[in-house]
């Protein structure tokens, strides 16, 4: 409802002047009670009404002005003389403090604080109560048990379609970080929606990777600069070598040109020590054995060509599958390869037949693995084909050491920094083994099952605790291994540098003996060769020797068979002695065919 | 009996020197020389008011009846009491 009041004013009258006055009170409106409005509102009762009754307060902050501390040292120079007494003069301090000494209480506070004082005097002299017990004797930690290792964390490939994890590299200071190269290594398997990134992940966070890698190709191998954190380097399944740097994104830095790559993927890459911390150099199965430095990737700065027919053939080159390098030995640096052969070089060569050294051959299948010793960089293991071998440098024909053929291909292997005499395996069938050759050499110490599927790289952590193993199906698991494993024990430097001299020296027995024999053979056939030249015989001719060894071949068929004739006569006569009879002829051969067939089946 | 006692203090084995300072910091009797007994009566002097002030700051019951002081060559022991203090040094059993 509107309250409304209406006026009017002629026209003539507005713009006057305004003339005021008085009026009596009117009544304009007035609206009545309309109790019926009453039904539209309930009645609230009882009604809570917070009421508070206190002070009224104000607040108002105040700063006092800073007040000034400074703490200060008293160097104390002379007691406090009273005023009377001049502390420099002899005469007077030595009265004043005869006079304290006359001072009856003094003789008594000095009594009993004297005798207070001989007490703990007489209880220094009686026991050292400071005294550290079994100081000289170390504290002997007691092996803890069994040796064990347990899973820690797993990183699973988190795309659709799984990759395998081919190579692992733990950050260099300290185990935070882990990164993962993945690829496929299955002959024309890659498919259109497998992904090319590699992974850097952060051992806390399972779920997601730190960091992703993007490459042109999938990485097969992937190292972190020891110098620079921040620093990696990959080689990827196209031959090209990558480097990225972690504060600058997920593309590489650089690559290297195409033309000047490897022509087969790229199996290992390891950074070189040098100055300027940006040297590394990658292997790879096309034969080239390549040095870059990362501060100019269009080409590599040296080349080298595993001929070992030391010519730089290429087509001759055996293929590299692992590269080792150590950094207390830097002009030198082997390569394990596909054919089985472990080529020893020299960096510094001056020509490039010098450059590779000498071979080590002794495996069946390529080398997936190859390390030195970090305690003893004489010796060095190979991992290939079904055993790990352990190899001194001084014995070029075989290895020193090695384990047995195992069911399944042994597909990586490292030493542990912790321990000489520990090293770790990985198998194709998913299994895990440590190895301490001063407990057990035939078997490994622990043996692990860390998964179903097969694993295909390993690598431990530079304190000996951590390691992690790659797998198949790109899964990649961090395995804690128990402290027996990685602390050094006592003595174990020195039993280890006993085995090794030891099993060097055997070998050492055995190539001589084994020399000694061939130059025995070699002179007696050439011993021999001199009495036939004697005789006058020329050299026999290809058709001869065919015709000797037909005639020998038929001799030895009759004479067989004339054997077989005696024994069926001796089994005829026997049967006949069994029935009774005569056999007939063609029941002898249906007979000997029964023999011969039921003796087969045994 | 007062210099037996204190002869007798000397006397113990290890004991490099004896001290006694009054309540202003005079060195009343003293074996060692004289800028060395200035040095160790002022500072003890000090520390010995302020250990005594912890003492009674965490227990008013409480006061403080020794102080040892054990550094690597020897060990000060301080018998405080209201106005003099008793100061030896000694060289612990080793």
């Amino acid at each position: 409802m509107e309250i409304v009041y209406v006026y009017t004013k002629k026209r003539s009258e507005f713009g006057r002047q305004c003339n005021f006055s008085d009026k009596p009170a009117e009544l304009h409106v007035d609206i009545l009670p309309d109790p019926s409005l009453t039904d539209n509102f309930i009645d609230r009762d009882p009604c809570d009404v917070a009421i508070q009754c206190t002070q009224e307060m104000s607040e108002h902050e105040v700063n006092t002005e800073r007040f000034d501390c400074e703490p200060c040292g008293i160097n104390h120079v002379e007691g406090g003389w009273p005023k009377d007494v001049n502390s420099q003069e002899m005469e007077q301090t030595i009265r004043y403090r005869k006079k304290v000494e006359k001072d009856e209480n003094y003789v008594n506070t000095l009594m009993q604080l004297g005798s207070h004082m001989e007490h703990c005097i007489r209880q220094n002299n009686t026991i050292d109560i400071y005294q550290e017990y079994f100081e000289e004797e170390e504290i002997v930690e007691e092996m803890e048990g069994q040796p064990s290792a347990k899973t820690v964390n797993v990183f699973r490939d988190p795309n659709e379609v799984k990759r395998t994890a081919t190579s692992l590299s733990w950050h260099p200071d300290g185990s935070c970080k882990l990164a993962v190269a993945y690829s496929s290594m299955e002959f024309q398997k890659v498919t259109k929606d497998m992904s090319y990134d590699s992974y850097i992940w952060d051992l806390e966070n399972t779920n997601k990777p730190e960091m992703t890698l993007k490459p042109v190709s999938p990485l097969v191998c992937l190292e972190y600069n020891p110098k620079d954190s921040h620093i990696l380097i990959g080689g990827s399944y196209n031959g090209q070598i990558a480097y990225w740097d972690t504060r600058k994104g997920s593309q590489p830095v650089e690559m290297s040109a195409v033309e000047h790559s490897h022509r087969d993927p790229v199996y290992k890459v390891i950074w070189l020590q040098s100055k300027t911390g940006t040297d590394s150099f990658s292997a790879s199965t096309d034969g080239q054995v390549l040095w870059w430095d990362i501060r100019k990737m269009s080409e590599p700065t040296e080349r080298l060509v595993l001929d070992p027919s030391k010519k730089g053939n290429l087509d001759n080159a055996l293929g590299a599958f692992s590269l080792e390098f150590e950094t207390t030995m830097p002009t030198k640096f082997m390569v394990g390869t596909e054919q089985g052969v472990v080529v020893s070089c020299n960096r510094k060569a001056k020509t490039p037949a010098e450059k590779i050294v000498c071979t080590y051959s002794g495996h069946y299948g390529p080398i997936y693995a190859l390390q030195r010793n970090p305690f003893f960089p004489k010796n060095f293991l190979t991992v290939a084909d079904w055993t790990a071998r352990i190899w001194s440098e001084d014995i070029r024909d075989s290895s020193i050491m090695w384990t047995k053929y195992h069911m399944a291909y042994l597909s990586d292997g490292c030493w542990s920094p912790a321990r000489p005499s520990v090293f770790f395996t990985v198998k194709m069938d998913g299994t895990l083994d440590i190895w301490d050759f001063l407990f057990k050499q035939n078997d490994p110490t622990l043996s692990l099952k860390v998964c179903d599927e097969a694993l295909y790289s390993l690598r431990v952590q530079d304190n000996g605790r951590f390691l992690g193993c790659g797998s198949q199906l790109g899964t990649a698991t961090l395995l804690e291994i128990s402290s027996g494993l990685c602390t050094l024990q006592k003595n174990e430097k020195a039993l280890a540098t006993a085995m090794f001299e030891r099993e060097t020296k055997r070998e050492k027995i055995l190539e001589a003996c084994h020399r000694e024999m061939r130059l025995k053979e070699r002179s007696r056939s050439e011993q021999s060769k001199e009495d036939e030249a004697k005789d006058g015989e020329a050299e026999e001719s290809a058709e001869e020797l065919v015709a000797c060894a037909e005639r020998e071949f038929y001799e030895v068929v009759e004479a067989e068979m004339k054997k077989r004739g005696k024994d069926d006569k001796k089994e005829k006569e026997k049967y006949e002695r069994k029935l009774g009879k005569t056999v007939s002829n063609e029941n002898i051969f249906m007979f000997t065919d029964y023999l011969n067939t039921s003796s087969q089946e045994f | 009996m007062l210099e037996e006692t204190l002869k007798r203090i000397q006397a113990h084995k290890g004991v490099i020197g004896t001290i006694v300072v009054n309540a202003e910091g005079i060195p009343i009797r003293t074996t060692l020389d004289s800028s060395t007994t200035v040095q160790y009566a002022g500072l003890l002097h000090q520390l010995t008011m302020k250990a005594r002030s912890t003492v009674r700051d965490i227990d008013p019951q409480n006061d403080l009846t020794f102080l040892r002081i054990r550094s690597k060559k020897h060990e000060i022991m301080v018998a405080p009491d209201k106005e003099y203090l008793l100061i030896v040094i000694q060289n612990p059993s080793e």
